[in-house]
């Protein structure tokens, strides 16, 4: 049994007394309807959070949650019932609950031989909540504080939170598959507010991962945040109306990898074209990108926000590579919408929690590196803009059209870099946007760990990256016409 | 369902348990040294089906609890919350808030509402209306209402599926100052999102409707209706030239504006310098003719609410009146950071809405003229610091107050501070659905980004 495994089993089974034979109950509960496919998923999770405001850390909070899911699966159908009690009587009300999507009659006396799930090995299994004591956590929100001050007198306001969680869950499958897997993540984040002249700008930087605080010490990553937070609004005190139109666009490398997620990422999630709903179904095999893009989707990444040892059915992440060279390749898949299509689950069948269904979701979302230099593509822009930070994104799956907000953006002219121009929305057309890249830099960047991605009410952690990108014909969306 | 009675029987016992439990949730804060404790205790259960192309595609069971506690010692506070009501995890989370407490710094602003600020009476809006419809109904209906939509034209082929949900819920908060309410609620829902096709490409739209009471849901077959017509007109939509032009936020997107201005006017962003309505308290920041007010009372709305998360009775009032900006939306804490008195704001807005003008949608686009119908907006890009305004649109364009043909993958822009002071007219065609109601919404001029 693996490490994760024994662990869960003693965090989430043995206190409520379930042990492999009242797994095998609640299966065979949830079997007794004609139902393909069925599972349980154990959670636990513990989070707190720390807020710095006016200098002082004057919030905290401490949550736990717990709970099983409990999904029974026949053909397209799926029904689910979640309790927040760990307990057989409870799980056998949801199995019955779930299993009642599927006509009655099924084999309800089930005999499984457990087996172990195989699970890779990405980060540690520690709770970062106790990594650090209590009041550590307070002096490094106000030292990052402090240094947030001290880099410029026009700096305002500032506010610093600092957050961690520990996650056990564990995935029983009615194939008699066992898998568990123990997740830590934190995350550091910096708003900074200036002031010059009456005009007020915001700065904002952060990051984090599946590792405890210490990250934050190491290499003064938390001070950097400061530094970065207080640079980007200063940078925006200077800006200009941003123009409005279509345009030469050069996206800078880490976090502006938005664009792949929004632009791409959710129209190849398999449920969406398995439906047949998305701007790119049916088109494997076919040119989305220009040659120098290649795409993946990389859940295996270590100590990644977006990284996972198994996705929330069990299956072990992968690098799936969506698409080569400009050809799409591949979709994002969960166990339901890979059997209906008669492929394989890539890993990516992911839930916000036990209260929600799992289905197709990102984990660390890039473009591969190109052959320019970052300062070559900038150069050869005669008249453009060039947005180096993001805030976020969204997209409509069907028409494929999408935006993403910058919030660090300049005017190309001649080549240079010239004058700060305020944030603006970008908007483009999916499943074209990328044939327009013409110039892929060699300055590949993951974000610093900040992504959240939202699908149907339901948030998880994800990641993106890219190196620097030029595009030809954008639409920037900004206050300056003509 | 067969477990259905076990569910409503488990909720029932427990919720006749809930102000016990907030009930010892404050004794036991007092017991571990607390000066001041306040608690919140939730639980809900629903029930959610959807129906896709004609076929059941999940059912979903709904059992949700929630129990928060803020500790108070002296000025500082902590907080913790569990989904655990077992009596050693409720101690657990509010030894956690108390732990949390001792590192947090003194803040002269921390503390529970004002005691004579505590709803005294608690009026009973009519905000709870059980449905259960039971599984096989829910089904019914959400195919009888994607049915509809798929019936609309030949060129609606796929769908994304109806839904019905059902959820019924119970809040109990209770502070150290005696104050203890209670609000059960009920909330149901049908929704309909299809797909138009034709040679260019797909379109998606959706409709749906929200109730308090199941019986003044709009019709399902009315509901798959309007999905259907609305993805059928987006057909063939394309870009639009780059442009300065009057906009008209169609009223199911008008209530994003007024969700900006709330958020300007929330007083933790004000305290924070993170607002662009910063110091304009009694000052003109909408034209003479605009109204805006709060009614918290209205009995079935969505947004109404008798007392806010800190049991500070909500009242009915003008905050914006003659276009002049009259009160902020304060809570205990922002309230006395700025020199002021709460608002009965914490958690937000109740019924926030724009007094309606006399035309409907069809006489605003008659006042416009030639200009864009806004009917859907995807993206984030409002910055409330500074007002600026820039965010991915879906429409209409209209030419001598007629729709001419559907338009997509452009921007509309401007700063929020200029549209509130250029916004022309409110229409009568008020979206009731949510907690900020509007009617379409005319502004006088922004850029549109396109070609």
């Amino acid at each position: 049994m693996t490490g994760a495994l024994q662990k869960a089993r003693e965090s989430l089974l043995d206190p409520a007394g379930i042990g492999d034979s009242e797994l095998e109950r609640l299966i065979g509960r949830l079997l007794s309807h004609q139902v393909d496919y069925a599972d349980l998923y154990f959670q636990y999770r513990r989070h707190e959070s720390w807020s710095l405001e006016e200098s002082q850390v004057k919030s905290g909070s401490h949550n736990i949650e717990q709970g099983v899911g409990v999904r029974a699966i026949s053909q397209e159908k799926t029904g689910f019932a979640y309790s927040d009690e760990i307990g057989v009587p409870a799980l056998l009300d949801s199995a019955s609950a779930a299993s009642t999507i599927a006509r009655a009659g099924g084999d309800g006396a089930v005999s499984i031989s457990w087996q172990d799930g195989r699970s890779l090995q990405l980060y540690s299994a520690l709770d970062p909540l106790v990594s650090l004591p209590d009041a550590t956590k307070v002096k490094l929100l106000e030292d990052v504080e402090a240094e947030a001050r001290r880099q410029d007198q026009r700096v305002r306001q500032v506010m610093a939170s600092l957050a961690g969680v520990h996650e056990v869950v564990m995935v029983v499958r009615s194939d008699g598959v066992l898998s568990a897997d123990i997740r830590p993540l934190v995350r550091l984040n910096v708003v900074v507010i200036v002031e010059q002249d009456g005009r007020r700008e915001q700065g904002v930087a952060g990051g984090g991962g599946r590792f405890d605080y210490q990250y934050f010490f190491d290499k003064e990553t938390a001070l950097g945040y400061a530094r970065e937070a207080v640079r980007q609004a200063i940078v925006n005190l200077e800006a200009v109306n941003a123009p409005a139109g279509t345009m030469q666009v050069v996206l800078g490398p880490g976090w502006p990898g938005i664009l792949l997620h929004e632009a791409i990422g959710h129209g190849l999630e398999g449920d969406f074209n398995r439906k047949g709903t998305s701007a790119f179904s049916g088109r494997i095999g076919e040119r989305v990108a220009s040659e120098q893009c290649t795409v993946v989707d990389d859940g295996t990444i270590r100590d990644r926000r977006g990284s996972l040892n198994i996705d929330d059915e069990g299956t072990p992440t992968q690098n799936t590579v969506l698409i080569e060279k400009g050809i799409l390749t591949q979709y994002m898949q969960d166990t339901l919408n890979a059997r209906l299509m008669g492929v394989t689950s890539t890993g990516n069948g992911r839930r916000e929690s036990y209260a929600h269904l799992p289905m197709p979701r990102m984990t660390n979302t890039y473009m591969l590196a190109g052959e320019y230099d970052p300062q070559e593509i900038i150069a050869s822009v005669d008249d453009g803009v060039y947005a180096a930070n993001f805030g976020g994104g969204q997209v409509d799956i069907t028409s494929g059209k999408f935006v993403f907000s910058a919030s660090e953006a300049y005017l190309i002219e001649k080549g240079n870099i010239t004058r700060p121009i305020k944030g603006a929305t970008l908007i483009g057309n999916g499943p074209d946007v990328l044939t327009r890249v013409s110039m892929v830099g060699n300055d590949l960047k993951l974000d610093t760990g900040v992504g959240t991605c939202g699908k149907e009410g339901q948030s998880v952690p994800v990641g993106v990256g890219q190196p620097s990108l030029r595009i030809d014909g954008l639409t920037v969306g900004g206050t300056q016409s003509g | 369902m067969e477990s259905k009675s076990e569910l409503l029987s488990d909720a029932t016992i427990i919720n006749s348990q809930l102000p016990t439990l907030v009930d010892l949730v404050l004794t036991e804060a007092k017991n571990q040294g607390a000066s001041a404790a306040e608690a919140a205790a939730s639980v809900g259960q629903g029930l959610s089906a959807s129906v896709r192309l004609g076929e059941v595609e999940t059912v979903e069971h709904n059992r949700d609890k929630d129990l928060g506690v803020t500790v108070f010692f002296g000025h500082r506070s902590g907080s913790a919350s569990t989904s655990d009501f077992n009596e050693s995890a409720v101690r657990d989370s509010v030894r956690a808030a108390c732990s949390i407490a001792r590192y947090m710094a003194e803040d002269e602003c921390v503390g529970l509402a004002d005691a004579d600020k505590l709803a005294k009476e608690i009026p009973d809006l009519d905000l709870y209306h059980p449905w259960n419809p039971g599984t096989e109904q829910a089904i019914s209906i959400a195919r009888q209402c994607e049915d509809a939509a798929r019936c609309v034209d030949a060129r609606i082929q796929n769908s994304e599926g109806a839904t019905v949900s059902s959820h019924e819920g119970l809040v109990v908060y209770g502070n150290s100052d005696g104050f203890l309410g209670t609000l059960p609620t009920t909330r149901h829902s049908l929704s309909c999102s299809v797909i138009a096709q034709d040679a260019q490409g797909m379109q998606r739209d959706y409709w749906y409707s929200v109730a308090r009471d199941a019986g003044e849901l709009e019709d399902a077959e009315q509901i798959g209706n309007k999905a259907g017509r609305r993805a059928l007109r987006r057909l063939g939509a394309r870009k639009l030239g780059t442009r300065e032009t009057p906009i008209i936020y169609e009223a199911p997107v008008a209530s994003s504006l007024l969700s900006h201005l709330a958020s300007a006017l929330s007083g933790t962003n004000l305290y924070r310098e993170a607002s662009f309505l910063l110091d304009h308290l009694d000052k003109k920041i909408f034209p003479d003719h605009v109204r805006i007010l709060e009614q918290p009372h209205l009995q079935k709305a969505m947004g109404s609410a008798p007392f806010d998360s800190e049991g500070v009775a909500t009242i009915a009032s003008d905050l914006v009146a003659n276009g002049v900006l009259q009160h902020y939306l304060l809570d205990s804490y922002s309230a006395r950071k700025l020199g002021l008195q709460t608002t009965g704001n914490a958690g937000g807005v109740h019924n926030m809405m724009i007094e309606p003008g006399d035309h409907d949608l069809d006489g605003l686009l008659r006042q416009m003229g030639t200009g864009l119908l806004v009917t859907e907006l995807i993206g984030f890009g409002v910055n409330t610091v500074t007002g600026d305004y820039s965010r991915g649109a879906t429409g209409f364009w209209v030419d001598n107050g007629e729709i001419a043909f559907p338009v997509e993958e452009i921007t509309v822009a401007g700063n929020l501070k200029d549209m509130f002071q250029e916004l022309v007219a409110t229409g009568n065609d008020v979206d009731t659905r949510g907690n900020i109601r509007s009617g379409s919404i005319l502004i006088g001029n922004m850029t549109v980004a396109g070609n």
